[in-house]
């Protein structure tokens, strides 16, 4: 596990991107070898995505043979609500960028059986011969995807039922009507982003801080389901300042000076020549 | 190879939906405009053609709803080759954005009314023109002391309502706008008939008070022919037709609007801009001289002649119709009133579309609507190219 801490969210976003197009760029996917992503959904990972995009409309990156698999998607909701997760995907990313309809996945919430979607998502899963990288971000209360607090952490692909704080905190979406809330969501199951290849997991803000110090300094903890991913070999967590808040300052300390030896040294050259020649502000990336 | 999906994709373009110009894709399909994200997700399609658009303007195509002829054709005059010189104008029409109109026939004797409106028939549009949606009939059911170009020896009052109009016109089948004075005996009973067909009625040629027109939007009146033209001026104890811009109704009354920078005062236009500004259509009215050089020419049964632009009947200054296209009326109510882009291009194709009640199939570019449109310079309005049913109809020259 490795931990980035670096300026702001918007340095957390570009360095995402930048880490995505690293990834793909390395794997050289092509029309029989596809590059397996795991796409997450939120504030959180969102200018990530609006990078991608700026880099795709560069010619950096082209998802032509990328594959995509969402976390997560309310039950019942419909397709093109404004919250659901196939009009995040759709909006604020695919439409933008040259992915292939039918490799984008993106789980079913509205299917006549939805045990039969989630067992299907998984087998889509196995039939692109798992996920090469996964990002995720993480809930206040250290969720990844709806894997909600006191889930398994041997989980697969499942319908779940949200906590109350995840309905309370989603209700402003909802015309602050609890009642509107979808009670329900299918989602990826822990074990399944655990068998990634690598994974990614953006947090930004003060109020992850606890989320952020109960999944890398306190043990692994079903109540913080997002701290499985210590024992995950090819786990980032990428955060900002902020979400550092509530961490020790040895943790932090430690941290910044791998952050400094990883991005400097566990990346590809070529890699380091796109950060080299895109502008983030160095220290940014170095403390 | 993946099979056809007969989408085409319109990328890099700025367009006007929902009253807003919004960097977004268009996509269409056997003619019509189609939801991508009902294509990615549902049917995991691609395009089989995008389009690169450079970043220029698409808006829907417009749609002209009083149109006295053109390059020469008078709808009300040329009886011997009606279909040819219609035709004509809906081919000229497409340079001009123009994508639908209402051939427009000014008051005429019964006969002239026989051997015309049979033979202009309702037509979809494309390579050959612009989509004909119905005749717009104006006169002879109007006032003689508001008849401006319009020659007094037709003018005759509904007495029997719709019968009256089936004795004039004959068969109503072609017919999509009758312009008629309400005050005139018979005519309320000629409007509820004419609604009841479908038939769309707007008030003019008129010196109808306010109540006279009230009357007539409960009737089911939904239109007002050039605005301020042809009817009594606007007065503070009885505002006439003009005050139905005001009106209290709960209908919402449109009203048709020259904006060739002649017919009507920039003030005025931005007076009825922001007294009601959902109902305001441009119009071109124009005449037969549209399209050509200054020179005599005839409207109906009458001699036109046209000074610098300006149309009048020969020997007086009565204005008799415009020779501007809607597309310049288009830049001309934008200087006039500084409204923004997007309400100008919505005044000559989602608010026409309204008032015919067809905005579910014309006049924007919301999913499920015919793939009408104009591609233009976003900065000079000029059309470079139009678009009917998604097939390209006209190329503006180099």
């Amino acid at each position: 596990m490795r931990l980035i801490i670096l300026e702001d969210a918007d340095v957390v976003a570009e360095w995402a991107a930048r880490f995505v197009v690293q990834r793909v760029t390395q794997f050289a996917p092509g029309p029989d070898r596809r590059f397996v992503l795991g796409l997450p959904t939120g504030g959180t990972p969102l200018g990530m995505y609006r990078r991608l995009i700026d880099f795709h409309k560069q010619g950096l990156i082209s998802f032509k043979y990328v594959t995509t698999f969402n976390m997560d998607e309310y039950v019942g909701l419909p397709r093109d609500h404004p919250e659901s997760y196939h009009y995040y995907m759709w909006n604020e990313f695919f439409r933008h960028v040259d992915i292939p309809p039918e490799h984008a996945h993106v789980l079913d919430g509205n299917a006549p059986d939805l045990p039969a979607e989630c067992q299907r998502f998984e087998d889509l899963i196995q039939e692109a011969g798992g996920v090469h990288l996964f990002i995720g971000g993480i809930g206040p209360d250290g969720h990844i995807a709806f894997n909600e607090p006191g889930s398994s952490l041997v989980s697969r692909t499942r319908v779940k039922t949200l906590a109350y704080d995840t309905l309370e905190a989603n209700k402003r979406f909802f015309g602050n009507d609890i009642n509107k809330v979808p009670r329900q969501a299918l989602t990826v199951g822990v074990g399944t982003v655990l068998d990634a290849k690598e994974v990614m997991i953006l947090i930004t803000g003060g109020h992850k801080a606890l989320a952020l110090a109960k999944a890398v300094e306190e043990g692994v903890n079903h109540m913080w389901t997002v701290s499985a991913f210590q024992q995950h070999a090819q786990t980032l967590f990428v955060c900002d300042e902020a979400a550092t808040l509530e961490l020790r300052v040895k943790t932090v300390k430690y941290f910044k000076t791998e952050t400094h030896t990883f991005v400097w040294q566990a990346l590809s050259e070529e890699h380091q020549r796109m950060i080299a020649d895109l502008p983030v502000p160095q220290q940014a990336l170095l403390h | 190879m993946k099979p056809k999906s007969g989408l085409t994709r319109f990328h890099n373009c700025n367009i006007l939906r929902g009253g807003k110009i919004i960097k977004e894709d268009l996509w269409i399909r056997d003619g019509k405009i189609v939801n991508p994200e009902q294509v990615f997700y549902v049917e995991q399609a691609e395009a089989d053609i995008t389009i690169d658009c450079d970043n220029l303007l698409l808006t829907p195509g417009f749609i002209d709803i009083q149109i006295n002829g053109g390059w020469g054709i008078d709808f009300s005059f040329d009886s011997d080759n009606v279909e040819q010189g219609v035709y004509k104008v809906a081919k000229e029409l497409l340079a001009h954005g123009v994508t639908s109109f209402c051939p427009t026939m000014v008051t005429s004797d019964k006969n002239k009314y026989a051997s015309i409106l049979p033979r202009i028939k309702k037509t979809p549009g494309g390579k050959h023109g612009a989509t004909i949606l119905g005749v717009h009939l104006e006169g002879p059911f109007i006032s003689l002391a508001k008849k401006g170009a319009h020659s007094d020896d037709y003018i005759i009052n509904p007495d029997k309502g719709l019968e009256s109009l089936r004795e004039i016109y004959g068969s109503l089948n072609n017919v999509i706008i009758v312009t008629l004075a309400p005050e005139l005996p018979g005519a309320l009973d000629a409007i509820k008939g004419l609604t009841s067909l479908g038939i769309k009625v707007a008030l003019g040629h008129s010196t109808a008070n306010l109540a006279d027109g009230e009357k007539a939007v409960k009737c089911g009146a939904n239109l007002i022919t050039h605005l301020f033209n042809a009817m009594l001026p606007f007065h503070h104890r009885d505002p006439g037709l003009v005050g139905l811009l005001a009106t209290t109704t709960e209908k919402q009354v449109f009203y048709g609007i020259i904006s060739d920078g002649i017919h009507t005062h920039p003030a005025a236009l931005r007076i009825a801009c922001r007294t009601n500004s959902d109902g305001l259509i441009l119009v071109s009215d124009a005449v037969a001289a549209q399209g050509l050089p200054d020179g005599t020419y005839s409207i109906g049964p009458m001699s036109v002649s046209v000074e610098n632009g300006r149309a009048y009947v020969v020997g007086t200054k009565t204005l008799c119709g415009s020779t501007s296209a809607l597309d310049e009326c288009i830049i001309k109510f934008k200087e006039a009133t500084d409204c923004s882009l997007e309400y100008a291009l919505e005044t000559a194709s989602l608010h026409p579309a309204k008032a015919l009640g067809i905005e579910h199939i014309k006049g924007n570019l919301n999913y499920g609507c015919d793939a009408d449109f104009v591609i233009m310079d976003p900065k000079t309005l000029k059309v470079l190219s139009t678009w009917i049913a998604g097939e390209c109809v006209y190329t503006a020259p180099k």
